[in-house]
Order: C-alpha cells, then sequence, then structure tokens
C-alpha cells in the first residue's frame, strides 16, 4: 500500500505520457517483445537441442568411468645425474584386467553425495556365431539393476522382456538382425578359448547404429566367465547428479585413487567443445539482442524527454522533485520492458509450438523436444525488465536535470 | 513539511527582496545584466500588477519570485525565510506549499482530463488523491465554471476554459502566493475579462496574493498595485489609483 503511494504520482504520470504516445508506445513496446522472443526461442532451442545431445550421448554410457591403471614399462635402469641415458621402450599390450579391490571400492563410491549410482561391468570383445554368421561383438557383463539405472535400459528394449537370468543375452536390434535372432533363440558366444551358449531375452536400441550391432548384454559371472576374469570387473560406471561437474569429480577420484579414471567429457572431448560453442554463440546473441532492446528503448524515451519538456518544465514549476521526474521515467523504462516481455514470451512460446509442430525429423517424428521453462521465462522477463529501467537511466536523469524555467519557456 | 520553514506572522511581508541581480552569462563576453538591484516588497493578501515594456525583466523576476531561477545576487525572503542558498530540494518544496503558478500558455498537462490537472498537485504532494481532495477539485471547477467539463481534455477545451482550469489547479493547495504570467495574453477579449474576474474573486473569497505580469494596462488598473519594470530596475511602484 506504502508502495503503491510512493509510486501513485509516478506510476499515474508515467504510464499517461507513455498512452499519450501510444505509436511510439506500441512500436517499441512490439521491439522489445521481438526481442525477448528472439532470446527465450533462441534459448530454448539450445537447451533442447543440448539436451537431446547430451541424452543421446550419455544414454549408452556412465558419466565416470574408473578402470584399473594401464600396464607401463618400466625403464631398464634408474637415471643417474650426469649420465645421458638413451632409451627406446615398446608400448605395453594391455590385457584385460580387473578393477582392484572394486567390491569395497563400489560402496565408497555410492556414499559419496556427487554420485548417483555405480555399476560394475566386465567387458571384452568376442564373436558371436550362428549358422553361418559371425559377428565381432562388444560383451558387456553387468549387474542389471545397476546398469539399468546409470544408461536405463529397460526404457531401451523394443522386443522382449529385459531380464539376465544366467545363460541369458540383451542383444543390440541390428546385431540381432545380423545374426537372424529374435527373442528366445540362441546363439554362440565366443571369447578366445571360452565359447558359451546364451538365449536372447531382449533387443535393445541404444540410440546408435553402430552400438546397436556390436552391443550383447550378459550377467556379470557369464563375462567374467567368458573373458577369463573370474570375481573381477573391468570397469565401474558411475552416474552422478550433475552431468557438468563430472569432469570435476573425476579429477578428484583420480588424485584420491590409484585408478585411471575419466569422465564423459574426457571421452567426448569434441561433443563438449561443441555445446561450449553452442553456449557462447547463445550468450552472444542473447547479448546482442539485448543491447538492441535497450537501445530501443532508451532512443524512445529520449525523443519522449524532449516532446515532454513543457509538462516537466509544469510539473517541476509545481513542486515535482527531480527524483520523482526520475522515478517518472524509469517507471516507464521498466513499463515497456515488462510489458514487452509479456508479449515477448507469448510471442516464444508461439514460435516453439511451430517448432514442435511443423519440424520434423525423416522419421516423422519431432526433432527433439524443446520447452520454455517457467524459470527461463521469468529470468529472461526480469532481465528485459531490468534492461529496460537501465536503459530509461540517461533520459531520465536528463528529465530530471531540465531547468523548469526554460523547459516551460519553450 | 512546515515544522522546518521559518514562522512566518502576519507582519512579515510575503515577499521581500533587496538588492536583487541578476546576470546572464556571467564572465562571458555575452554577459548581460538584466535586474539591477531590485528592491520590492509584497504584503499578505496584495494585488499586483507588474508591468513593463519586452525585455525589461518581468519574466526573469517572475522567475525568480517562483523560485524557477537563481538570482545572481541579492537577498529573496519569503514569508520572512531567506531563500537564497536554498539547494533545489529545497526551492522545489517551498514551490509546492507556497506558491501556484498560472502561465500565459495554460500549460496542462493534456494527457490528464480537467479534474486529474486540478488534482494533479495533490497527488503529487501524497502520492494519492483523497475522496475529499477530489471533491474540493470538483468544487474548484464549479467554481470557474467549469463543473460540466471535468472530464474533458484540454484539448477539448477553449483557450479560456483552459486558463480558468490552471488557476483552478494553482489555487488547489491553497498557496499564499499565485504568480500569473500573462494568464490573458493568449485569450480574446471576452475571455480574458472572465479570467481576470476569476481571479480577482479567488482573491477577495480567499485572500491569496497575486502577481499578474500583464501587457493591458485596463487589467492592470484593475490591480491594487502597479510595479513597472523598465530596464531591469522599478521604474514605478505605488496604488493604482495613483498611478493610472
Amino acid at each position: 500500500m506504502n508502495m503503491l503511494r510512493w509510486l501513485g504520482f509516478e506510476q499515474r504520470v508515467a504510464l499517461r505520457f507513455l498512452r499519450e504516445g501510444r505509436m511510439q508506445t506500441l512500436l517499441i513496446i512490439v521491439g522489445v517483445a521481438a526481442g525477448v522472443a528472439v532470446i527465450a526461442y533462441i534459448s530454448a532451442l539450445i537447451n533442447g537441442l543440448q539436451a537431446s545431445t547430451l541424452t543421446k550421448t550419455l544414454g549408452a554410457q556412465g558419466h565416470i568411468t574408473l578402470r584399473s591403471l594401464d600396464d607401463v614399462v618400466l625403464p631398464a635402469a634408474l637415471l643417474q645425474d650426469g649420465v645421458t641415458t638413451l632409451t627406446q621402450t615398446q608400448p605395453r599390450a594391455q590385457r584385460l584386467r580387473s578393477v582392484v579391490n572394486w567390491q569395497t571400492l563400489v560402496p565408497v563410491l555410492e556414499a559419496m553425495p556427487a554420485i548417483s549410482d555405480v555399476s560394475p561391468m566386465v567387458s571384452g570383445a568376442g564373436l558371436a556365431l550362428r549358422g553361418e554368421a559371425t559377428q565381432s561383438i562388444a560383451l558387456l557383463g553387468v549387474d542389471l539393476d545397476r546398469y539399468d539405472r546409470i544408461v536405463g535400459l529397460r526404457s531401451k528394449v523394443v522386443s522382449g522382456v529385459a531380464r539376465l537370468a544366467p545363460g541369458e543375452a540383451i542383444v543390440g536390434k541390428e546385431l540381432a538382425s545380423d545374426l537372424g535372432v529374435r527373442v528366445g533363440d540362441r546363439f554362440t558366444v565366443q571369447t578366445g578359448a571360452v565359447t558359451d551358449s546364451v538365449r536372447v531375452s531382449a533387443l535393445v536400441d541404444l540410440g546408435v547404429r553402430d552400438l546397436n550391432r556390436r552391443t550383447v548384454i550378459v550377467p556379470l559371472r557369464a563375462a567374467q566367465s567368458l573373458l577369463g576374469l573370474p570375481g573381477g570387473a573391468t570397469n565401474l560406471d558411475l552416474k552422478v547428479h550433475d552431468v557438468w561437474k563430472a569432469q570435476a569429480l573425476a579429477e578428484d577420484l583420480r588424485r584420491q585413487y590409484p585408478y585411471k579414471v575419466e569422465s564423459w567429457q574426457e571421452n567426448n572431448a569434441q561433443l563438449v567443445s561443441a555445446l561450449n560453442a553452442q553456449s557462447v554463440s547463445t550468450a552472444i546473441i542473447r547479448g546482442v539482442v539485448l543491447v538492441v532492446v535497450v537501445l530501443g528503448i532508451a532512443s524512445v524515451l529520449v525523443v519522449s524527454v524532449v516532446q515532454k519538456q513543457r509538462e516537466i518544465g509544469i510539473l517541476r514549476a509545481m513542486g515535482t522533485t527531480r527524483g520523482q521526474i526520475l522515478r517518472v521515467f524509469l517507471l516507464q523504462g521498466a513499463v515497456l520492458g515488462a510489458a514487452g516481455s509479456a508479449l515477448g514470451l507469448v510471442l516464444a512460446v508461439a514460435m516453439i509450438w511451430l517448432f514442435t509442430s511443423f519440424v520434423r525429423g525423416s522419421d516423422g517424428l519431432p526433432l527433439f523436444v524443446i520447452s520454455l521453462p517457467l524459470g527461463t521465462g521469468i529470468q529472461v522477463a526480469a532481465i528485459a525488465t531490468v534492461c529496460g529501467v537501465l536503459a530509461a537511466i540517461a533520459p531520465a536523469r536528463r528529465a530530471a536535470a531540465m531547468d523548469p524555467a526554460q523547459a516551460i519557456r519553450i | 513539511m512546515t515544522a522546518t520553514m521559518a514562522a512566518h506572522p502576519e507582519s512579515t511581508p510575503l515577499i521581500a527582496l533587496q538588492g536583487v541581480r541578476k546576470t546572464y552569462n556571467q564572465g562571458l563576453p555575452s554577459e548581460a545584466e538584466v535586474l539591477h538591484g531590485l528592491d520590492l516588497q509584497v504584503g499578505r493578501g496584495e494585488f499586483v500588477a507588474l508591468m513593463g515594456p519586452s525585455g525589461s525583466g518581468k519574466s526573469t523576476l517572475l522567475n525568480i519570485l517562483g523560485l524557477l531561477e537563481p538570482m545572481t545576487s541579492g537577498s529573496y525572503q519569503l514569508q520572512g525565510e531567506e531563500m537564497r542558498g536554498l539547494d533545489d530540494a529545497g526551492l522545489t518544496l517551498r514551490r509546492r506549499s507556497t506558491l501556484g503558478f498560472v502561465f500565459q500558455f495554460h500549460h496542462l498537462l493534456p494527457a490528464f482530463t480537467a479534474l486529474e490537472n486540478v488534482t494533479l498537485p495533490s497527488l503529487m504532494s501524497d502520492g494519492q488523491v483523497s475522496a475529499k481532495q477530489r471533491d474540493y477539485a470538483r468544487e474548484l471547477l464549479a467554481e470557474v465554471g467549469l463543473a460540466q467539463a471535468e472530464n474533458k481534455r484540454p484539448g477539448e477545451l477553449s483557450g479560456g476554459m483552459q486558463q480558468r482550469v490552471a488557476i483552478a489547479r494553482a489555487v488547489v493547495l491553497n498557496p499564499p502566493l499565485v504568480l500569473a504570467d500573462e494568464p490573458t495574453g493568449n485569450l480574446d477579449q471576452a475571455s480574458s475579462a472572465e479570467v481576470f474576474n476569476l481571479l480577482r474573486r479567488l482573491h477577495a473569497e480567499r485572500g491569496t496574493s497575486f502577481i499578474v505580469v500583464t501587457h493591458d494596462s485596463h487589467l492592470a488598473a484593475r490591480c491594487d498595485r502597479l510595479v513597472e519594470l523598465v530596464d531591469g530596475s522599478i521604474d514605478r511602484d505605488g496604488a493604482v489609483v495613483a498611478t493610472v
């Protein structure tokens, strides 16, 4: 109530001034709305695109992968001071090795607040044989429930039921097609000296054709046996609450434990660069549009101050303070920013609806989901309103500093 | 607000100018002194005509009296309080509480109706217009003969009507002094007489002091006192009967 009373005069005069220059006001509100719509739409689009890309990328891998350190060749002799030693070493071939003490490590990692899930895995290469068909495969041995929490495997099942009883396997849908198997059929898995027969319990679509062509998921124990790694786990997949903090967490883990720890960012460096470039480009576009909005509002108010010189003079003569005149114009900036924001958000929602309704991929489905979260909308509107006030500062100061005697004479 | 101001017993002149000088473009080659050490006193309830040829300094004097322009030197006491040295906020506060203005070109705010123009000083002072203040503004509009025009915008009113609205606005906060700069200068003869009669009536009914700048000697003859400026100095100052 007091606030209303405090701004009662300023608000009344500001709104009347805006109403008086109706066409001018309308045009700048539409201009601000266009700017806000572009900012909101671009933000929603890029967020949607990045979220979609991340979901696809991280949908088939852990956010952080922990493995045992690579085998290295130690130099034959220790280096001595004052002696130049020339050495030539052949890198060692990396054998399949288990993460040491992984059973103890899993609960330790699970207790960390940043980590939401941990899944041990045995992975190695092998062959899938059926009749005359032979396909090279990536054999993954997992605990289904844990692995499902990491990559959401159950949601990717296209046929059958995700289940990994002993002797069962979940297979990528392309591989199933190549081998000519359906749910319930058997095929042979061969790894080095070990050969075993498995029955297909489900077919999955992992979102990447190459993965669908190679992936065979079997129970952890079966993979340990097939790959000659009894009781072992070649890697631990970790899922974190905030994917963007995976890199920092991986660095922490590297410092704390003698394991090879890699974040999804390190494994997908090019993707991260592309996402960063997108984010920077979006920020630049938003910045430029905001500058245009500020300049638009400022120019309208500068003109308004010139047009209203006589009114400002008469108000000052009547006893209106410099502060009141200043606030009259700051309020006009805020109103233009807020009204433009409201209209701009409506426009942005319409643009998003158009994109979602009419832009389709080759499969006829929307390319990706984009939406304007309420928080983002409020944030954009608040920024545009603040920009409106900022844009009004210079004209408002000019109006407040006007010499009343001179203004009345004009 | 009034507590911060000096007390002003009835014996104190409303306005007391002493040695008031005004120089424009001081220190520049174009420097010009337009008021040369004026002494002037105006008491409460006086109705003063301020006359003089163009360029004699009438508007400058009115602006100084209206606290719209600073003087270069001298002393200006308004209700016994020295105005020299007050900052903008102090001057604004005294304009609001002590002075009413009527300008030659009406200077109403075109975006506001007649009633809103009259209530504008109340809105400006209090941030809102109470029902009592609105009723009083209506009474004033009725008093100036514009009861039917309260919802009309200035653009819909004749020059004389606009000037009457401006007069109602000038007295709505009951200031002790109204400064009118050629209030009839832009009006035809009939409207001019009407507006002047209105000023006289308000003066008689309310005891408000008026200083009216005019070029019209017939109107000046109807004032109580005539001050005539020539070349920035007071040439004549006396009761109208004695001078006209």
